[in-house]
C-alpha cells in the first residue's frame, strides 16, 4: 500500500507543471507566456527543494515524520529544475548556443542556476537503493549537495528579479531557516574532528 | 513617411462614450467631489485627435491589451499585472507639468488642456524593455521639444531631469515597497538627446488617452533606449547643469546606466541583450524572437549623437 502512494504522489507533483503546460498552449500565460512558464518553472523547483530541507528539522523538533516524502520532495525539485533549465534553453534562448554559451561562463546569475542545477543531478542518479548500498558512508557525504545547492538557488532566485520582492524575501527567508536550523548540529560535528583550542 | 495601420475596433464594437464614462464615474467612486469627477471625465475617456507624424516606421503594432496588461509601473507593484490591476485608485487629474531650472520661462502646464490639443501627433515606435522584450506602441503627444523650447533652456543647461509623482495614498507600489526605490522615480536626459525630434512625450496611446497603467496623464517615450528610461506620470521636468541621479541607476549602478541606449552589444550582466521577445503572440511554443538592433532600429536618426564615446563604457 505504501508504494501505492507513490504512483499518485509522483503525477500529483508534476501537476503545476501539467497545469503550466496546458495554460501555455491555450495562450493564458499572458502577454509573454515564455517569461512566465520559464519562472513558474523554477519557482516549483524552489517550492520542492524548501520543502524536501523542511523534512528533517521538522521531525528533529516536533516529530512529524515525513522523512518518507523525502525523496519524492527531492526528486520533484530536481525534476523541474531540469524543466526550467530546458525551457530556458530552448524557450527562451532559442538553444542560440552562443547566448548559452557566454550566459554559461560570463553571467554570475546564470552560473548558479547551473551550479545548483549540476549539484543536484548526482543526488537524482543516486536517490535509489541501489546506489546507497554502492556508495554506503559515502551517500551522506554525496547528498550534502543539497546545501549548496539550495544556497546557489536561493541566490539565483533572488537574481531572477530586478530587486528585491515580496516572493524572492519570503522563499528566500525560508531556505534560509532550513539552513541555519543545521549550523548548531553542524558546528558540533565539526568540534568533533577539531576540539576547542586547537582551532585556528 | 511610411504609412502604417494597425486594427481598430468597428464602429458599431465600440461601447458608446456616455455609458463607457457613466460606468467609469461609478467605479471612481462616490468620493470624489463633483467638480474633479467632472475634469476627470472629460480627460480620462477622451479619444484624441491625432494625425500621423514623422518617424513612425512600417510595423505591426502589439495589441492594445498587452500594451494596457503587460507594464513595468513599480509605483503599483512589481508585477507585470499590478499596474493595470492596482491603479483604479489613481485619479490623475488635475494635472500641472512643471518646467524649472535653467530656462528663462518657468512654465506650469495643464496637462487636461494638451490633451485638448488639436495638433497631437500618432508615432508608432519600437519600444524595447531591459528586460529583453519588445513592443510596437501607437503613442499619441507631442515632441518634447516643443514644450521645452516654450520654456526657453538658458545656455548652462545642459541636462533634463524629470521627476514622476508621488502619491502613496493611490500608488500602493509606494506604500508596501521592498524595491528599495526612493520616490519618486526619476530619469534624465542630455538635453541634445531631449531636443531630439525622435523624443516624445506622450498623452496617449492607440488614439485615446493614457491609461493609468500605461503612466497617464502623460510619459516619456524615447524610443531608441531602454523601456525604463520611459518616465510615467511625470511632475516636474527641471534643466539642470550636472548628469541627473536616476533611479535605476542608483539602484545598480553597474547594471543600469544613465544612458541606457538599446544596444546589442552590450549585455545586461545577468542576460543577454543580443535578441528579444517579442510580445503578443500569447503562444508558449510559438512566441516570435528577434535580434534587437542597434539604438533600436534608431540609429539613422540617433547615433551621430554618440560619436566619439565608448558605449561600453557608457551603457
Amino acid at each position: 500500500m505504501k508504494k501505492h502512494w507513490r504512483f499518485v504522489l509522483y503525477p500529483l507533483g508534476l501537476l503545476p507543471a501539467l497545469w503550466l503546460l496546458k495554460q501555455g498552449i491555450d495562450g493564458q500565460l499572458g502577454a509573454d507566456p515564455v517569461n512566465v512558464f520559464e519562472r513558474g518553472l523554477g519557482l516549483w523547483a524552489f517550492r520542492f527543494l524548501v520543502l524536501c530541507l523542511c523534512v528533517a528539522p521538522l521531525y528533529a523538533k516536533t516529530g512529524l515524520n515525513f522523512l518518507r516524502y523525502r525523496r519524492l520532495l527531492g526528486l520533484l525539485a530536481f525534476f523541474y529544475a531540469s524543466f526550467h533549465l530546458v525551457a530556458y534553453m530552448g524557450l527562451d534562448a532559442g538553444f542560440n548556443l552562443s547566448i548559452l554559451l557566454k550566459d554559461m561562463t560570463h553571467r554570475p546569475f546564470t552560473i548558479l542556476g547551473m551550479t545548483a542545477f549540476t549539484a543536484l543531478l548526482p543526488l537524482a542518479l543516486t536517490s535509489n537503493r541501489w546506489a546507497m548500498r554502492w556508495l554506503k558512508r559515502g551517500w551522506k557525504r554525496l547528498h550534502l549537495l543539497v546545501f549548496p545547492a539550495a544556497l546557489c538557488a536561493m541566490v539565483h532566485f533572488y537574481l531572477s528579479f530586478k530587486t528585491l520582492n515580496d516572493m524572492s524575501a519570503f522563499y528566500g527567508a525560508l531556505m534560509l531557516c532550513c539552513i541555519m536550523v543545521r549550523l548548531p548540529k553542524w558546528m558540533k560535528g565539526i568540534r568533533k574532528i577539531i576540539p576547542y583550542g586547537r582551532a585556528i | 513617411m511610411s504609412r502604417y495601420d494597425y486594427p481598430r475596433p468597428a464602429q458599431d464594437e465600440i461601447t458608446p462614450r456616455p455609458l463607457f464614462l457613466s460606468r467609469r464615474q461609478i467605479m471612481a467612486g462616490i468620493g470624489a467631489s463633483a467638480a474633479s469627477a467632472l475634469t476627470r471625465r472629460v480627460a480620462e475617456a477622451d479619444t484624441l485627435k491625432t494625425h500621423p507624424g514623422p518617424y513612425s516606421a512600417a510595423l505591426t503594432p502589439t495589441p492594445r491589451d498587452d500594451v494596457r496588461n503587460y507594464n513595468n509601473f513599480y509605483e503599483f507593484g512589481m508585477d507585470k499585472g499590478d499596474p493595470a490591476a492596482r491603479s483604479g485608485e489613481y485619479h490623475p487629474f488635475p494635472w500641472t507639468l512643471e518646467i524649472s531650472g535653467l530656462v528663462q520661462k518657468p512654465q506650469q502646464i495643464d496637462v487636461a488642456g494638451l490633451l485638448r490639443a488639436a495638433d497631437l501627433e500618432e508615432r508608432l515606435y519600437r519600444m524595447r524593455c531591459v528586460e529583453a522584450w519588445s513592443m510596437v506602441i501607437p503613442w499619441n503627444g507631442l515632441p518634447l521639444h516643443q514644450l521645452l523650447e516654450r520654456a526657453e533652456p538658458l545656455p548652462q543647461a545642459r541636462y533634463v531631469a524629470f521627476e514622476s509623482i508621488v502619491r502613496p495614498s493611490e500608488m500602493p507600489g509606494q506604500r508596501d515597497d521592498f524595491s528599495g526605490i526612493t520616490w519618486p522615480y526619476r530619469e534624465g536626459l542630455r538635453l541634445d538627446e531631449a531636443l531630439h525630434p525622435l523624443t516624445f512625450l506622450a498623452v496617449g496611446a492607440y488614439g485615446e488617452s493614457l491609461p493609468n497603467a500605461n503612466g497617464a496623464p502623460l510619459r516619456l517615450v524615447v524610443p531608441w533606449k531602454y523601456g525604463f528610461k520611459g518616465i510615467k506620470a511625470i511632475r516636474r521636468i527641471r534643466l539642470v547643469a550636472e548628469p541627473p541621479p536616476t533611479t535605476w541607476n542608483q539602484l545598480a549602478p553597474q547594471e543600469y546606466g544613465f544612458y541606457a541606449n538599446v544596444n546589442p552589444q552590450v549585455d545586461h550582466p545577468r542576460w543577454s541583450q543580443a535578441q528579444e521577445r517579442v510580445i503578443g503572440s500569447h503562444s508558449l511554443f510559438g512566441e516570435k524572437r528577434q535580434p534587437t538592433l542597434m539604438f533600436n532600429g534608431y540609429s539613422e536618426q540617433v547615433a551621430s549623437l554618440y560619436q566619439g564615446m565608448d558605449l561600453r563604457e557608457d551603457y
